[in-house]
This record gives structure tokens, sequence and C-alpha cells, in this order.
């Protein structure tokens, strides 16, 4: 499939916004090339190449919106398409919040579309995953990882004019290896939009430290301690936060940003003084797309600042009724950290345990965030600035809020699953059980 | 990486009912009860699709003609929020070729697309084979020529109109505001899997598969506090028509005038009031003093911890290592299950896998690889005896044909080892819920499905759920709140002191349960009866922040 230029994409996105005879009408095009490869045990076990293109149309009669989609793209079925949208429409029932689509906007530039990812084939996919394997069977380790690619692009216009166009590529790629007695397990894993700042043998030589300094794990007492979380553990927690950040919710009375009494906690110091939080899709390590489904601009937003809540995520329809400009929830965030690497921040800890990553994490009350999951593929126990040994995994039952508060230091943010995040020294972190998982 | 969608598909709550989870073009109403192509067209597509893997060199091949469709709603208070309609179709291809898997799958089904796919899958065959350590050894299985089979509904949900499902979740959403809700989400989920399947052993099987799921939220906000609560219904998820909506009197049952459950037939807007009014009850409910408890676990409760403790560690894919890295391996290890002597459970615990079990949604005539379903025991009275696999695995376990346990959420997802049901057998001796909560000292009885989390080999486990009461000496004292259970399966298994029989046995499961890398979605049932788990530890998960 051949990725469409803006001019191509328009051309498509015109020719069907002419066909309507509806109030309003909006139409998105995107396409997608993507790619994959998955081993286990030390062979490849399943492989495959994916393509899609489609146009989705939705037609509005008053506040009645029908949707249909369409991968055919000559004139008949195009038409076809948006007869149908009409024909569900007027068959829908009202939506009392629906808004007029909105005109033309202004984007931001991002830069996530990178040749090098848009070229991956199958070859070089085996090749990612044989640098991999390979090691690993030299070390008489299990390996089981998985890459994935895509490269593509979307289009959006409407009959007020609006017309959006973005192309980005991406490239994932986890492992965790496993030493053959099945005591000890390491993770390693990378992500980018550009294929040519990944090297799998990195991600695997990192897992395969972890696996083999993971054996003879000691259990430890659950209970409060200072921890160390990898940037991905961290991560996964604020992840939560930030997508729970909805105006709406707080304002209903069912969020952490629920006010006792009524109203939002909007401007309260909720967080460490040393945490900043924003999102923004021209950020050059994690650009994003600068434009919401609707069409409306992304621009750079912060979430907390010095540990105040500054913004919420609004909807069109919430902001209206509030009388504020919508918000829309970002793609990913930038937590702004030290200048401290994780070795550093082992070397600064008297007692405490380091985290490679959680799993199975889950919420247990979201009026205070608390989140339960477990240690993974690495848990080791710091002492005098040095790791000591390995320990047992432990069940975790904590709030990213609390943590955040109890914060004694970060380091250098890096990327992580789509996020910017440091790693974060945390004092008091709960932990309620052991897990005999390895 | 479809991290997202694996944690949308593995998550509760809003999070849950993501448009995310469609998969396929959006179609209208009316189209959904549109036939798909005829068995003979696909017959003869199918064969094109065979002869051109064996003529470039494929030892083994099967074809899946797929056509899923959906018909999704979601409201919330009195508005319809959507109506999505969806259909997807297609075709996918898997090969053996030098002892590797291949696979392609495409939406274009002219002879020229499905020839090209074919030979695509065997490239990739030929292709990985470089890396293959262990060749592909296939558990022989009989072609079993021209067969249908069809979920035996006697509603068809696709036939009934929007306007009438519509007028249902309205029913549900202003009852539960009128009986105290704040704020009400309500869902309806329809599924038919219209499959077809063929192979080079000779199997030409057309098959009609109906699912369905009524479900939603209700919240109540006590905003002078600062407090919410939430209640999702106690309905389950099923393999059945429209009838499952019924609400036939015959099938509910109110323990003690508290909890009201249901068992094939559900009654959606009466859930919806009695919700209402136990959100309320939550907002002043009693927290739990943390410490041990004999836990009275309601299936709509157990069925998830079976599905997780249970259901997941016997996947011999994950036993041996296939999905290692990200939904784990197992605690349940080949050498426990060699030795015939590992104590899973107490001696009164026994599991059936079962693929042919009515109003279950694992239930089919033949898997994703052309197996005739069947049942056998997982757990015997307590030992563990056997495990899930498909064609390619049953050789380890010294099998000589699949349990057929193959499955693909899609005609462009390759199948594998996904889960049966798996249900815990009732008691033998009459012996009913009132009873149990009669012999209870210090107790907690749970309902309802709510937080949940096990670790990567199936070992430490937390639940929470919708609904806690109080035991105290045979008796309901009153609600409890921020109750959780941790345990660890085994001991968990083990600590299993009483089970309800028959009569209160009941279906629960998972419609999105995820696995697989890309992720995949699979619907699976577990049915038991109310179970009693004595000296369970139980945690407060109150937080201030």
């Amino acid at each position: 499939m051949e990725i469409l230029t803006k001019e191509e994409a328009k051309k498509i996105i015109d020719k069907v916004l002419a066909y309507s005879k509806a109030d309003e009408i909006s139409v998105e095009l995107s396409g997608k090339r993507t790619g994959n490869i998955r081993f286990a045990r030390n062979s490849v076990s399943t492989s495959a190449e994916t393509y899609n293109l489609s146009l989705s149309i939705s037609s509005v009669f008053g506040k009645k919106q029908g949707t249909s989609t369409v991968n055919e793209f000559d004139d008949a079925s195009l038409e076809k398409a948006v007869r149908r949208s009409e024909e569900v429409a007027k068959l829908a029932p009202e939506n009392d919040e629906y808004l007029p689509m909105p005109g033309p906007q202004k984007y931001l530039e991002s830069k996530g579309f990178l040749d090098t990812t848009a070229k991956i084939d199958p070859v070089q996919r085996a090749r990612f995953a044989k640098d991999s394997i390979i090691p690993v069977r030299e070390n008489k380790l299990t390996g089981a990882g998985y890459l994935e690619d895509s490269a593509g692009f979307e289009a959006l216009g409407n009959s007020k004019g609006l017309f959006a166009y973005n192309k980005s590529t991406s490239v994932d790629f986890s492992i965790t290896v496993r030493t053959a007695d099945g005591l000890g397990s390491g993770y390693g894993s990378g992500d980018f939009n550009d294929s040519a700042l990944m090297d799998t043998k990195v991600a695997t030589k990192v897992a395969m430290q972890k696996a083999i300094s993971s054996r003879g794990a000691k259990a430890f007492e659950p209970g409060k301690y200072t921890v160390i979380l990898e940037p991905t553990a961290a991560g996964e927690l604020i992840s939560f936060m930030i997508r729970a950040m909805d105006a709406r919710t707080a304002d209903e009375g069912r969020s952490f940003l629920s006010k006792k009494g009524g109203g939002t906690r909007i401007g309260e110091k909720l967080l460490d003084e040393r945490v900043t939080i924003y999102s923004d899709p021209t950020d050059k390590d994690i650009p994003a797309k600068p434009f919401s489904s609707e069409g409306l601009p992304l621009e750079k937003v912060v979430w907390f600042d010095k540990g105040v809540v500054k913004n919420m995520s609004y909807s069109r329809y919430w902001a209206q009724s509030k009388g504020v400009a919508p918000i829309l929830a970002p793609d990913g965030f930038i937590m702004e950290g030290g200048t401290a690497s994780l070795e550093d921040l082992i070397r600064d800890t008297e007692k405490g345990i380091l985290v490679t990553r959680f799993w199975y994490t889950r919420w247990l009350d979201p009026q205070t965030l608390l989140y339960t999951g477990l240690t993974r593929d690495g848990t080791f126990y710091i002492e005098n600035g040095q790791i000591k040994h390995p320990v047992k995994n432990f069940r975790f039952n904590e709030s990213p809020i609390i943590m955040l508060n109890n914060l004694e230091a970060m380091g250098k943010a890096v990327r992580t699953r789509g996020n910017m995040v440091p790693p974060l020294k945390i004092r008091d972190f709960t932990f309620s059980s052991l897990s005999d998982a390895v | 990486m479809n991290r997202r969608k694996f944690v949308q598909l593995s998550g509760m709550g809003a999070a849950l009912f993501s448009s995310g989870m469609v998969h396929g073009k959006i179609i209208s109403a009316e189209e959904l009860m549109m036939p798909g192509m005829d068995a003979t067209a696909k017959k003869r597509l199918a064969d094109v699709a065979l002869n051109a893997a064996k003529s470039k060199g494929a030892t083994y091949a099967d074809v899946r003609i797929g056509r899923y469709l959906r018909q999704y709603f979601f409201t919330k208070e009195m508005r319809v929020e959507n109506i999505v309609n969806s259909e997807s179709y297609g075709l996918g291809i898997r090969v053996i070729a030098n002892g590797t898997w291949g696979f392609c799958a495409t939406n274009d089904l002219s002879v020229d697309s499905i020839a090209k796919c074919a030979a695509t899958a065997v490239a990739i065959a030929k292709a990985n084979s470089e890396m293959q350590e262990e060749p592909v050894i296939l558990a022989p299985q009989k072609g079993v020529g021209i067969q249908t089979w069809k979920t035996p509904i006697t509603k068809n949900a696709f036939t009934i109109p929007v306007k009438e499902k519509i007028d249902l979740l309205m029913k549900v959403n202003g009852e539960a505001i009128k009986n105290g809700a704040t704020f009400v989400n309500s869902n309806l989920f329809f599924i038919n899997e219209q499959k077809y399947f063929a192979s080079t052993d000779g199997s030409y099987i057309d098959q009609d598969v109906h699912r369905m799921w009524p479900t939603f939220t209700v919240t109540a906000v006590d905003k002078k506090a600062g407090k919410f609560k939430t209640r999702d219904a106690l309905s389950a998820p099923i393999g059945m028509g429209y009838e499952y909506l019924d609400g036939l009197a015959s099938e509910k049952t109110s323990i003690l005038g508290k909890p009201t459950v249901y068992r094939f037939s559900y009654d959606m807007v009466e859930d919806a009031i009695l919700a209402a009014h136990q959100a309320q009850e939550k907002l002043t409910a009693k927290t739990v003093v943390a410490g041990k408890y004999d836990m009275i676990l309601d299936p709509s409760n157990l069925g998830l911890t079976i599905h997780e403790s249970v259901g997941h560690p016997l996947e011999l894919d994950r036993v041996l290592g296939y999905e290692a890295n990200l939904a784990g391996t197992s605690f349940a290890t080949m050498e426990k299950w060699e030795s015939k002597t590992f104590e899973y459970g107490s001696k009164i615990v026994n599991f059936v896998a079962d693929k042919t079990q009515p109003n279950s949604m694992a239930a089919v005539g033949y898997d994703d690889e052309g197996v005739p379903c069947k049942n056998w025991n997982l757990i015997k009275d307590g030992i563990l005896v056997n495990y899930q696999a498909t064609r390619d695995q049953v050789h380890i376990l010294g099998e000589k044909e699949s349990q057929g346990c193959s499955f693909a959420d899609s005609w462009d997802s390759i199948q594998f080892q996904r889960m049966p049901n798996v249900s815990l057998q009732p008691g033998k001796e009459k012996y009913g819920v009132a009873d149990m909560i009669r012999d209870t000292e210090k107790g907690i009885y749970i309902l309802g499905r709510g937080s949940s989390s096990i670790d990567q080999q199936r070992y430490n486990f937390q639940f929470s759920g919708q609904l806690f009461y109080e035991i105290k000496n045979g008796e309901i004292v009153g609600m409890l709140d921020n109750a959780a259970y941790q345990s660890n399966s085994q001991e968990f298994w083990n600590s299993c002191a009483k089970i309800c029989d028959k009569d209160d046995y009941r279906l629960f499961g998972t419609l999105f349960d995820g696995k697989g890398q890309p992720g995949q979605s699979s619907a699976v049932s577990h049915g038991c009866s109310t179970s009693r788990f004595n000296g369970v530890n139980v945690i407060n998960t109150g937080r201030k922040i």
C-alpha cells in the first residue's frame, strides 16, 4: 500500500464531501501497513504483514449522526457509502450533546514519520528477531519476544472546510529472557518512531543480564519500602493518572480530581513540587498526531506544574457547557526529570528495592486512584548504593498520587511505551504481599 | 504495539467499552441480517487457497473464511451515546512448510488474491524456518467432510429492532435513576461469528456462533462527603440469543432477601433497580476489618477467579513458554502434571474443560483447526490431571488427538491455543446458599466481578467484587466496603471447604479475554455453584489522598 500524500488524500476526501446531502459530513481516510514477528523458545513462532486502507464517513442531520466505512475507492462505491451513512443517520436517535462540526484549524507540525521505518520488510524484521535470538541461544537462555512496526497516515476533512493530515511510523520491541532452570527472568524493551534507533541487541542484553542476576531471589517481608522504579514501571502508574484527568467526571463528583462538597481540585497542589507533567505533539522524542479525531488541534498542555493540577481534559461538549476551551487528552506525556542516571539513583540509595516493571496493574478504587499489581522480570535489593541480590516479586497496592507525594529523587527522562518518564526514587511504597512468580 | 487495546480488553469499567474493540467496517442494522456467502461458494474459494498452498510446497494448509458481525449499544443516563453495527469479512490461510507455520490474510476474495495470499503464507513459513529449532508436529485429524453447527438460540438478537433494544436500555437507566442512582451507563453487546473452515485433511465446516452480554454500571455520588460508589450488573456474558433478556422468574433466586441472582434468563431492569439501592447502601457501608475470613463466593464472583487461577495456568502454551513475553508462564509445570500427585485443590475440587456445554460462550461444534469439540477433566479430586492444548501441542502430553482448543478472533488473526469453558463441578449432596451462610461463623459473602490481578505465573492473586455482605454466626449482618481477597492459587483451591449443589450452578465468564501478541480477544464461560473457602486473607483497600 502506498502512503497517500496530503494532496492525494485531500482529493479523495473532497470527492466524498461533494456527494453529501446531509446537514454536515466528516470524512476520515487512513491507511496503515503493519508488520510483526513473534518468537518464543528461541524460535520464530508467528509473523505477519497486514495492509489496511479505509475511509469512514459521518453524516449528520440535526443531532442525528450515522457512520459508514468503505475500502473500495471507485466513484460508485464512495457515493454508495455516503448514502449509507445518511440512511443510518436518519434512523439514529438524537444525541442531545452533539455539537456542530468545527471549521478550518491550524495545526502544529509533528515529525513522527521516518522513511527508515516505513521501509522495513520481512527480511529486516527477521534480522531484528535474529539479533535477539542468537545471543540468547549462545548464553543457553530462553527468549520470547515481539517486534511490531507500522507506517501510516490519517487525513480528516469536513463540510465546514476543515482539513487535517498526518503521517507517522513506529517500531516497538520487547523481550523476556528466562534462565533454563526457570529461576531467573529479565525484561528489556524499546520503542521509537525511527527504526534506525532500534537495536534489538541492546534490549536483549539488558533482559539477559536481569535474567541471570535474578536467580536465587530472597523473600522480603511485605511492607513499606523505598523503591527505585525504572521508567517502564513508573510510567505505567503515571499513565493511569493522566488518563483519569477528565474534567467532566471530576465535575460529576466521581474522580480523584473531585472536590469534597462539589467542584474540582484544579489549582490545588496534589503532588510533590518537583513533579511537572505535560504533553506536546511536537516533542522531538515522542512526536504525536497534532489533531484529535474531530480535527481539533492538539497543542502543548501542562497537566501538573510543580505539583499543582494545572489542566484537565475537556471534551467539546463539556467545555462549551462550562464556558471554557476544549482541552484534549494526550497520546503521550512527558514528565520532567533530573540529570541523574538510573545508576546514580542506585548509588545514592542506602536501602531500597529496584523495580524493572509492573504486571497486571488494575484499579481498586477510582476515588483514590488506588491500583494493585505485581513486580516482574527483575526485582533487586539495593544496599549502600549497590545491588546486593534479587528479591522475590511483590504485589503492590499503591496510588500514583501517594507515590508522587513520596518522591525522593528523579533521574533523566527516557522514552518508554510512547511516554517520556524518569526513573523515580519513592519512599514508603506499599507492597502488600509476596509472589512466588519468576 | 497494541498495549492500549490489550489493557482495555482485560480491564474493567468504562475503558472496557471502547469502540477500539470493534474490528471491521461499519454497516447498518439491516445489513446485519443479510445472509453471507453460501457454503458452496465458500468451499470453492477454500479449495483455491488449499490447492495454491499445496502447489507452493505446503505440507498442510487450512483456510478460514470469516464474517464477523457485531452490534454494540452504549448509553449514559437518558442518552444513546453510540450504536455500532459492524461487519468484518475476509480469509486467512495458515500453512506448514519446512516444518514451520506461515500465515497470510486478505479481504480481497478474488481467486488471484487468494492464490497470492497462499503463496505469501508459504513464503513466510520458509523464511522463518531458518530460525526454527523445533519443527511443528501436528496431531492427526481425520477429515470430517462437510459439516454445519449453530449455537442453539431461540431469538436471533440481530433480528430484534434497534428501537426495542434502546427502549430496554432507557428503561434500565430511567429506573436506576428513579431508585437512587446519580449516573448510569448501560450497554448491550451482540456478536455473531459466521465461520467457514477447510483444511487439506478434507474438512469443510460451516458454523454460526452467537454470544451476547447485557451490562451496566450504576454510580451513586455523595458530593457533600466527596464520595462515590458503583455497582455493576450481575448479568453474565453468555452463548445465547436475545432470549437471555426474557427475565423469567423461574431462572432467578433471591438469597435471604438480599441479593438476587440470575441463571439462564436475566431481568436487566430489576437488577438495575437493585443496583441503584445497593450503590446507595455502599456509600455508608462499614469498612472491612482486614484479616482472615471464610469467603462465600457467588458464581458471579468466583467465575473470574476460576478464569485467572485455573483457566489460564492450565493453558499448555503458557506452560511451555510461548506466552512468556506478555501473559507469562505458569506455576502448573509439566513435572507437577507428570507426578499425578499435585494437589491443585482440596478433594472436593473437580474442574472440567468443556467446549460442548449449552449456553456457554466457548461452545462450538469444531475448533478453528477443524477438531470436533469435547470435554475432559483438568483437575480430578483435587489432582492436576490435564491441560488445554491444540493440534501442534498434544503430542507433548502423549495424546493422539487434539482437545480442540484452537481459536482466532478474526479471519486475519492467527489461530492459537485459547481457553475452553473451564468449570468447577457442583457438590454432590443437597446443599444451598442459605445452608452455607447458616454454617459460617465469621465470613464475607461476595457477589459480582470487581478488580482483579494475578501474577505472571498465576500464584499470587487479588480479587475484589461488587457486593460484600458480612456474615456473623450464620447470618448476614450488613454490607461491607473496601474489601479484596488475596491468596495463592494452590492455597486458595485447597481451602475450598464446601460447594453448593447443582441447583445453584450458574455460568459466568468474559466476553473479551485478551491474550497473545498482537493481542486477540476470546470469549469463555466458567460454571460453578456458590463455594466456601476457609481462612482467606482479606485486605482493606480504603485510602486517603
